[in-house]
């Protein structure tokens, strides 16, 4: 018999700090599986972020530079402009990518930054204790939503790769989950043509992971996994927004 | 020390010491072989176990949908 | 570009960028607003030419992020602003004075709060010496007080930060930034400076980063303190100029634009026989305290003047010997005398 599953090469033999049966370290998993595909561990630079993914320095065995909260797409560009032969890539959850991080998501897609984003989204602010996050869907009960998010005080769930597929320099973005094997599948293909959208140096490639939470949404992980597909697919759409097929370089086209 | 089942077609190594018990591998697995058994390991999880290795052929599926990487497959 | 020639007639802000890209600064990150703009604008002209790369950014706080991204690989990199987009920067300043990454920040400071207007002023004198942002941090400061000294001490901001792995501020102001005058351009002497924390993917070592989270039992206060013994090495570094302290009577301590106006107050002064000194700091953190304690042994009157209501009049206090008299004299933005206006403030303290 041969070895037909293993841990990745790049990550770190330690366990992950991630509360049982939280997706964080499926997704994390997926991420290291393309990077070990793609032979970059060695040419990688992480732009980590805030929040439960802020311990990448400790489970990837790549070099990490530390962001601060939202920043990692500006850190990236910075990082990505001063060493255009390095792979560079951020992983972000909801509130740092989508609230506080905004601008500079946006602004780093339409300078058709060449890096990639590995967007967490499980609507709800994990690190902290469970709070509101720009995702958070409509009812859903938060620390901060108590009464369930109610569009007209706290706004509507955000649909970030969507959005980001309207701007030109985004190269690749697609919503994907990892609730089943199936799922899990799709998403590392759309990892690796986030990955390829770089290498290719097409732009920005973008992927949205739909994640659970069993700890803030006090649910049990079999629960929670089954949340997504009941009630986060029908209002996160899975599926590939944007997929550049020639490079970006030509300008407008 | 994992826990080896091996049968002709397929073979699965649990890493209990990293094992929170969540149960994904229970779902995952599609001839229902894994439990969430009732020991505990260090950190004070129910670690998941095969019941019936023969029967494993090696799919992986477990694998692929354990948050905590602590099983490996063979077939 | 200029450098061909020898001299030329240039704002502050245009020396500073030349002085920048002279001392091999190859990325530049910045947001517009006045009175800083011919800083982003040289930027954008010139570093595509020596294959460098500028980057308008969306906002200050994107800059300063991208200037801790580039220079985390260990490029030197500049941003520049001026007083309300300094203050965007101090989240990024923080993570990198915690993170130890180089990086060089100028403020053409402006002045405030909030909006204020575009007049010189020194009311972030408080903001640049004490961190400016969040924890127990500091930055080095290099004050300005000519368009040649904008060239010049952006050169040495650079290694200074090499130096220290710390981040280092050019304070100057609207009326250093706007004003033209003759620049000599000199060559940098490059420094080595081993940067073995850069990351540059681990290839042929092992991983490694760059982070100022500390979790575990103890490991931030050891890492406080570690910061706080750098800031102290940081002391062999104090710069100052020091005019006509040989039998002064008062000393007038200033710096930036307010010490350049004042050299003039200060020598009308000599010409009229009163035995005015003037100390001007070049390194406002850390502060030439030590000299102007031993000045103080001397002379036991102390004039500190400032474009704002009493900030570096503080360190002034806190430097000299007991006994000491340490008046102020304010000048809060929105206008600028001339020497004359200053010279009758000194008489006014000017010991009989």
């Amino acid at each position: 018999m041969k070895q037909v599953f293993k841990r990745p090469d790049c990550l770190v033999d330690i366990p992950f700090h991630f509360c049982p049966g939280c997706h964080h370290g499926i997704i994390h998993r997926v991420v290291a599986e393309v990077l070990d595909e793609f032979n970059l561990r060695e040419k990688a630079i992480i732009a980590a972020s805030v929040g439960c993914s802020v311990f990448m320095y400790d489970y990837f065995d790549m070099d990490v530079i530390e962001a601060p909260h939202g920043r990692a797409a500006a850190v990236a560009t910075g990082v990505k402009r001063a060493r255009p032969d390095n792979f560079v890539f951020t992983y972000q959850g909801d509130g740092d990518l989508a609230a506080i991080g905004t601008a500079e998501i946006i602004h780093a897609a339409n300078r058709s930054e060449k890096v990639t984003v590995f967007f967490v989204n499980n609507t709800i602010y994990g690190m902290t204790g469970g709070q509101m996050a720009p995702t958070t869907m409509i009812g859903q009960l938060s620390t901060t939503t108590p009464r369930g998010r109610d569009p007209q005080e706290a706004g509507h769930p955000i649909h970030m790769a969507e959005l980001l597929a309207t701007l030109a320099g985004t190269a690749y973005s697609a919503r994907v989950a990892v609730n089943n094997v199936k799922n899990l599948m799709k998403a590392k293909k759309a990892t690796k043509q986030a990955v390829r959208a770089q290498l290719d140096k097409k732009g920005l490639g973008f992927v949205e992971y739909l994640s659970t939470c069993p700890t803030n949404w006090k649910m049990t992980p079999e629960k929670a996994n089954r949340r997504i597909a009941e009630e986060l697919i029908p209002i996160f759409p899975l599926g590939v927004f944007k997929e550049e097929q020639a490079p970006a370089e030509a300008g407008v086209g | 020390m994992p826990v080896t089942a091996i049968e002709p077609k397929g073979k699965v190594t649990f890493r209990e010491d990293r094992c929170k018990g969540c149960g994904l591998c229970v779902m995952a697995c599609p001839r229902k072989l894994i439990i969430v058994s009732s020991r505990l390991n260090n950190e004070g999880y129910h670690v998941a176990e095969l019941v019936d290795p023969d029967r494993c052929n090696g799919c992986a599926l477990c694998a692929e949908m354990c948050p905590d990487v602590v099983i490996e497959v063979w077939r | 570009m200029e450098k061909k020639r020898k001299k030329a007639l240039v704002k502050g802000n245009e020396a500073v960028a030349m002085g920048a890209i002279e001392a091999g600064c190859r990325f530049y990150f910045g947001y517009p607003i006045t009175p800083q703009n011919e800083i982003p604008e040289y930027m954008s002209a010139h570093l595509p030419e020596v294959g460098g790369t500028f980057i308008q950014a969306e906002s200050e706080i994107a800059s300063i992020n991208m200037l801790l991204g580039a220079c985390s690989t260990g490029a030197r990199a500049m941003t520049s602003s001026s007083s309300p987009g300094i203050s965007l920067k101090q989240e990024g300043l923080s993570y990198m004075a915690g993170s130890e990454i180089p990086g060089v920040v100028v403020n053409m400071s402006r002045s405030g709060p909030g909006l204020g207007g575009i007049s010189p002023s020194q009311g972030d004198y408080f903001q640049a010496t004490r961190g400016g942002g969040h924890g127990d941090y500091r930055v080095l400061v290099l004050a300005p007080d000519s368009v040649q000294e904008c060239y010049d001490l952006t050169m040495l901001a650079f290694d200074m930060s090499d130096k220290y792995t710390n981040p280092v501020l050019v304070l100057g102001d609207a009326m250093l930034g706007q004003m033209k005058e003759p620049l000599e351009f000199k060559k940098y002497q490059p420094k080595k400076f081993e940067k073995k924390w850069a990351l540059t993917g681990a290839k042929g070592r092992k991983a490694q980063f760059l982070k100022s989270l500390y979790l575990d039992d103890g490991e931030l206060t050891v890492h406080n303190w570690n910061l706080f013994a750098k800031y102290k090495r940081m002391k062999e570094d104090i710069r100052y100029e020091a005019l006509f302290l040989d039998e002064a009577r008062l000393v007038v301590v200033a710096f930036g634009s307010m010490a350049r106006v004042l050299k003039s107050s200060v020598k009308m002064a000599q010409d009229e026989g009163l035995k005015v000194g003037l100390i001007r700091p070049i390194t406002l953190f850390p502060y030439p305290a030590e000299f102007i304690r031993e000045t103080s042994l001397q002379v036991k009157n102390f004039l500190a003047m400032e474009l704002n209501t009493g900030q570096m009049v503080e360190d002034v206090r806190l430097s000299v010997e007991p006994g000491t008299q340490v008046d102020f004299f304010g000048l809060p933005p929105g206008s600028l005398p001339a020497p004359d206006v200053f010279l009758k403030e000194i008489k006014k303290v000017y010991p009989e």
